[in-house]
């Protein structure tokens, strides 16, 4: 049995687990005008990967995540998981959103406990689960507080652990970090490492700060400005755990920003300005 | 500030008034444009006293609460489905939106001619076929009209707030629970209620108090003989001012205790949200 589980394991290794296969979206305001935020968006990822998606803001990369995540359909192309097409939410691929997506009205235990409870499994077992993974962020002491009685970082913490609690194959994180103080964000990567390497999940992470996809992630994808497209796929070679006072860091970290201005400078250009225009005189 | 200061506090402006009334009451000096204080307090203080032959102020003030009890329940479960149908559903929206939109600003009092066409002294006694008896009487006293009136009062105040609850639940919230793996009946059940409860509950609450304030109107209609809005009306016109302020003040007190009731709810169960914003 043993046995066969390591060959079935090592099949799955050699698979991709998410493709993103030529994906466009194409919005349209409510001006009639067609915003295209994402266009021949291509990615694979690996089992165990931890990818960071990084470009300038409004560049589609939380877009993108939410197509992955099977929140919304893609205009073009699609994304398949472990082979099948993605067209709803599915809760092997778990998220944790920028903005507090806890439930107000529950306990941190209730909103950590929710995944097992929407799997109809048991109260008592849905309580043990929840104990657990609040214990791996740390909060097992705030179990009976609610959301509104933490910190902007413990409910990331509690987002985190109740997007782990439902045992998701992949998480998909949408700049978790975005919103807090630099230290707290600092002590959430390192933990987010640390059980990153305890559960060996895949993550695809969101993010708009330069330091935090290095410091994550094994490869950076680089996006373009609007329409998203992958401008450059870059495998972080820095051994982990990550000095960011390593030459190595530094270096690397002007050179996504080099890219990055280059893409803010690109779309507030003549040409492409231009070009927007005449988009917008045709959709007109 | 403590606790008591506070209730002291409160205390003030009511005693105020008190003085001023007994004081104007002292000097016109005539019962039937302002009555004393006191006359007022030892009709409040006896509740179950029979008043000009129609029974205690207390039976009246009961009688009136089960009619307000009845119409209001019945908006609130029309109300309450049919506001998170067009909150959650835009086509529910579009569909009712206008057409309730126009009803929406007639004043209940507006309806009593129609109302009085369409149902004149019928009454649950008359729907049920229940002809004698204590239940009779009971049934008898509640007035397809009186409900109406009381209906149409408490159903917009409840409706509107639905639909707002449920129009402006936080679309992260629901997102977070999808990838979870929730399907649409456990979004409903787990996020979209608990999240629109407490805009619903507040609609009750207002519903409830003009539901209340319809009372008096809905029991000036012909066929009532009882009921705290009768009491007024019938005291008014035998000149028994003093009735008519015991009357009113019963009307403020169980107004009051209603809506106090709600908030107490409030605060309990729905701490969140106000902790939340």
């Amino acid at each position: 049995m043993a046995k066969y589980d390591e060959i079935e394991r090592d099949v799955r290794m050699q698979d991709e687990v998410l493709i993103v296969n030529n994906v466009g979206k194409t919005f349209v305001t409510e001006k009639r005008l067609n915003i295209c935020a994402l266009h021949n968006f291509s990615l694979s990822i690996k089992e165990n990967d931890f990818i960071c998606l990084v470009g300038p803001s409004g560049c589609g990369k939380s877009t993108l995540l939410r197509i992955i995540a099977g929140l919304e359909t893609a205009s073009e192309g699609k994304v398949l998981y472990r082979g099948n097409m993605v067209s709803r939410p599915d809760k092997r691929l778990g998220m944790v959103f920028q903005e507090y997506s806890l439930l107000p009205w529950r306990t941190v235990l209730g909103n950590v406990g929710l995944g097992p409870e929407l799997a109809g499994k048991p109260a008592a077992y849905c309580r043990e689960i929840a104990h657990r993974y609040l214990e791996m962020v740390g909060l097992e002491k705030f179990a009976v507080s609610y959301p509104y009685e933490l910190s902007g970082g413990m409910r990331q913490r509690v987002a985190i652990a109740r997007a782990l609690a439902n045992d998701p194959d992949v998480l998909l994180m949408d700049e978790p970090f975005g919103a807090l103080d630099a230290h707290t964000r600092i002590i959430l990567q390192k933990e987010l490492l640390k059980i990153w390497e305890a559960n060996r999940k895949t993550i695809v992470f969101v993010t708009h700060s330069v330091d935090e996809a290095i410091y994550l992630a094994d490869r950076i994808v680089v996006m373009t400005a609007c329409p998203g497209q992958i401008k450059k796929t870059i495998d972080v070679g820095i051994p982990r755990p990550r000095d960011r006072a390593n030459p190595a860091y530094g270096k690397l970290s002007a050179r996504i920003l080099d890219m990055l201005e280059e893409e803010v400078a690109a779309a507030s250009s003549a040409p492409l300005r231009d070009q927007r225009k005449q988009i917008r005189k045709e959709v007109i | 500030m403590s606790k008591v200061n506070r209730f002291l506090l409160s205390l003030i402006i009511p005693a105020l008034f008190i003085i001023l009334w007994w004081v104007l009451a002292w000097r016109v000096d005539n019962p039937i444009v302002l009555p004393r204080v006191s006359d007022v307090f030892a009709l409040l203080t006896s509740p179950t006293q029979n008043l000009i032959s129609m029974g205690s102020l207390l039976s009246n003030v009961f009688v009136s609460l089960i009619r307000v009890l009845v119409g209001y329940l019945l908006a609130v479960l029309m109300a309450i489905p049919l506001g998170i149908l067009m909150g959650y559903y835009s086509l529910g929206y579009d569909l009712f939106n206008n057409f309730l939109g126009l009803f929406r600003p007639i004043p209940p009092l507006a309806w009593v001619p129609l109302v009085l066409a369409w149902f004149g002294v019928a009454s649950f006694a008359t729907m049920f076929g229940v002809e004698e008896g204590q239940l009779y009487i009971w049934l008898n006293n509640l007035k397809l009209s009186m409900i109406f009136i009381i209906f149409i009062g408490a159903f917009f105040p409840v409706l509107t707030s639905t639909i707002y609850g449920v129009r402006s639940v936080n679309k992260t919230l629901i997102d977070g629970t999808l990838v979870l793996g929730a399907n649409s009946r456990e979004i409903f059940t787990k996020v979209l209620l608990p999240a629109a409860a407490p805009s619903i509950v507040n609609g009750m609450r207002t519903g409830l108090g003009v539901a209340w304030m319809c009372l008096v109107s809905a029991e000036m209609l012909p066929g009532s003989i009882s009921g705290v809005g009768y009491l007024i009306t019938h005291a008014y016109t035998i000149a028994k001012t003093d009735i008519v302020i015991a009357g009113m003040i019963s009307i403020g007190a169980v107004g009051a205790v209603l809506d106090s009731v709600f908030r107490l709810f409030e605060s309990r169960k729905f701490k969140w949200q106000s902790m939340t914003r």
